[in-house]
């Protein structure tokens, strides 16, 4: 307690380095983002210079038009999209009933089903993905988008459960009670009250399972042929790609990331916080 | 009107979907990809197709720079985001902006991350054009050559900004549930920042610590996009073998090794972590 008297100033000097230090990661992590995106917007010419600018010298869309008319892209981008739906779609329909009986039934069983669900959320894409190749064969569900968007549903639905579960707890119970003694039967309580006071955070999770479906890339390029999505096809082809081909790719693969971020700013941390009770 | 007394079989048919979803495209394919390894086409049991793979020259490549990856990338996640993590709840102005900026990287993919720091190490790239343009290269130094030390760095570099986001979230969401009154309590009986870090916030840390590094481990395993787009084939790792035993030669069966091996791996190491970092009942009563 001696050094109570120069307390002061060193906390403020202390202080202004924690704030260094912050803005320091905060620059590692922005950074190379920003460089790519420089990259993305520059004309072709200045992608091949060398020594690359760092402030954009002069902007234009012909890199960005230059990957998006590339053959087969737009096609690509279309599977992606209707993957992404179609997983999000079933993972929310299977999921969410889950997570509602996990956030308000207490029952025997619920505990383990909980561990188990939490057990699986590390996506082993490259063990699930491989032998779904024969199943899919046998299924006649080879080089299909709906093939990979339930491949992708496997990945999702651990997290899906666990975030909607967390949604539910948060819409108070009493307010479905409540809608019962007024006569609502227990699925009129659920459709009327829970759910409408639920959208936003089964939206957040819905993004959530967009996104890690646009993203997944070796499930997608193990199982499809033909119908290549995004990431598919460009791993695939980007070693023999010009480099402005590989810049916009990746800036364009990384715009929904960086949107979807900004949606589920406030459910992050039930994202990925829930831990064993 | 209590919902939760009345026992019945509501709560399961709500959960029987998600059962049997699981069942099909989760477990069911962990079971077949051990029969696709270790069963030959007329069903016989064999180690032909394991022969094959560690036969392969690429393999203990594979194996060792795995490893070399896991070894190096987590503990250098867990540094980076602890550091994140106390920054970010240190009550800084503008921390809800930090915590945007830390943890955006989590909906970046593989692939964006491989080719956002292929931009970087590329021999056109931003990092020659900067180490030139302050004198310490005379020309361009070719980070990413086939095989080179480098190319492992650029891979190392890459997935810690990449993965590191994940570790961060769930070390903030741990140490947002450890009461303030113990940290309190500490600095009243004269302990140090350090002291306080040491021997309250890391102990009460244990169980998310313990997720994200089992959560990590098994992920870093399976490390892929980010090789093949900073490297090509240059750099190989146990998940890009696969792919190219699939991919390149159509053998199914070796792949699947690959794709058992990984998935044993994975769960030795859990084991290790879960009995490594056992928590104490007492600790998780909070």
């Amino acid at each position: 307690m001696a050094s109570r008297a120069s307390a002061p100033l060193a906390r403020r000097a202390g202080r202004s380095l924690v704030y260094l230090a912050a803005i320091l990661v905060a620059l590692y992590i922005m950074i190379p983002i920003y460089l790519v995106a420089v990259m993305a917007f520059s004309p072709r010419a200045v992608v091949y210079d060398y020594p690359k600018p760092l402030i954009p010298t002069q902007l234009s869309l012909e890199t960005m038009s230059f990957f998006l008319n590339a053959y087969g892209i737009l096609d690509s981008v279309k599977n992606s999209v209707l993957v992404a739906i179609f997983t999000l779609a079933i993972s929310l329909a299977i999921g969410a009933p889950a997570g509602y009986a996990l956030a308000r039934y207490i029952f025997p069983g619920g505990d383990i089903y909980r561990i188990l669900i939490l057990s699986t959320r590390a996506f082993p894409v490259v063990i699930l993905s491989i032998p779904l190749i024969s199943t899919y064969i046998n299924w006649g569900l080879d080089d299909t988008t709906l093939g990979v968007a339930l491949l992708h549903t496997a990945m999702a639905l651990p997290t899906t459960i666990l975030v909607t579960s967390s949604v539910f707890v948060g819409v108070s119970k009493d307010l479905e009670e409540a809608a019962m003694t007024m006569g609502c039967t227990r699925a009129g309580a659920f459709r009327r009250v829970a759910l409408p006071l639920a959208l936003p955070g089964l939206a957040a999770s819905a993004i959530f399972t967009f996104v890690l479906s646009w993203n997944e890339v070796f499930g997608a390029a193990i199982l499809t042929v033909q119908n290549q999505t995004l990431p598919a096809k460009l791993i695939v082809q980007l070693n023999q790609s010009p480099i402005p081909f590989r810049f916009a790719g990746g800036f364009f693969i990384l715009v929904p990331a960086i949107v979807f971020m900004l949606f589920v700013r406030r459910y992050l941390f039930s994202l990925w916080g829930v831990k064993l009770r | 009107m209590k919902l939760k007394r009345r026992a019945n079989l509501e709560p399961y048919l709500l959960l029987l979907p998600s059962l049997a979803y699981l069942a099909i495209f989760f477990a069911w394919p962990m079971v077949q990809a051990f029969g696709l390894a270790f069963r030959a086409d007329d069903g016989r049991w064999t180690l032909e197709f394991f022969r094959r793979m560690v036969g392969d020259a690429a393999f203990w490549p594979a194996v060792r720079t795995s490893l070399i990856l896991v070894l190096t990338i987590i503990p250098l996640q867990f540094i980076l985001a602890l550091t994140m993590a106390l920054l970010a709840t240190a009550g800084l102005r503008g921390s809800g902006a930090l915590i945007y900026f830390y943890a955006l990287p989590i909906a970046v993919s593989d692939l964006a991350a491989g080719i956002v720091w292929f931009s970087v190490f590329t021999e056109r790239g931003y990092l020659n054009t900067v180490l030139q343009g302050l004198g310490l290269l005379e020309k361009p130094f070719i980070f990413l050559q086939y095989g080179a030390t480098w190319a492992v760095i650029a891979v190392i570099l890459a997935e810690v900004w990449r993965a590191t986001s994940i570790v961060f979230v769930i070390l903030v969401a741990g140490l947002q549930g450890i009461p303030k009154e113990y940290n309190e309590a500490a600095e009243v009986f004269g302990a140090g920042w350090f002291a306080r870090l040491r021997k309250v916030t890391l102990p009460m840390l244990r169980p998310s610590i313990q997720v994200a590094l089992i959560l990590r481990t098994i992920l870093a395993f399976q490390v892929f996009a980010v090789v093949v787009a900073l490297t090509g084939d240059g750099v190989k790792v146990l998940a890009s073998e696969a792919y190219q035993w699939y991919n390149q030669w159509r053998n199914l069966n070796v792949a699947a090794a690959y794709a058992a091996l990984i998935l044993a791996i994975s769960m030795l190491s859990t084991g290790i972590y879960l009995r490594a970092l056992r928590t104490r009942p007492e600790a998780q009563a909070v």
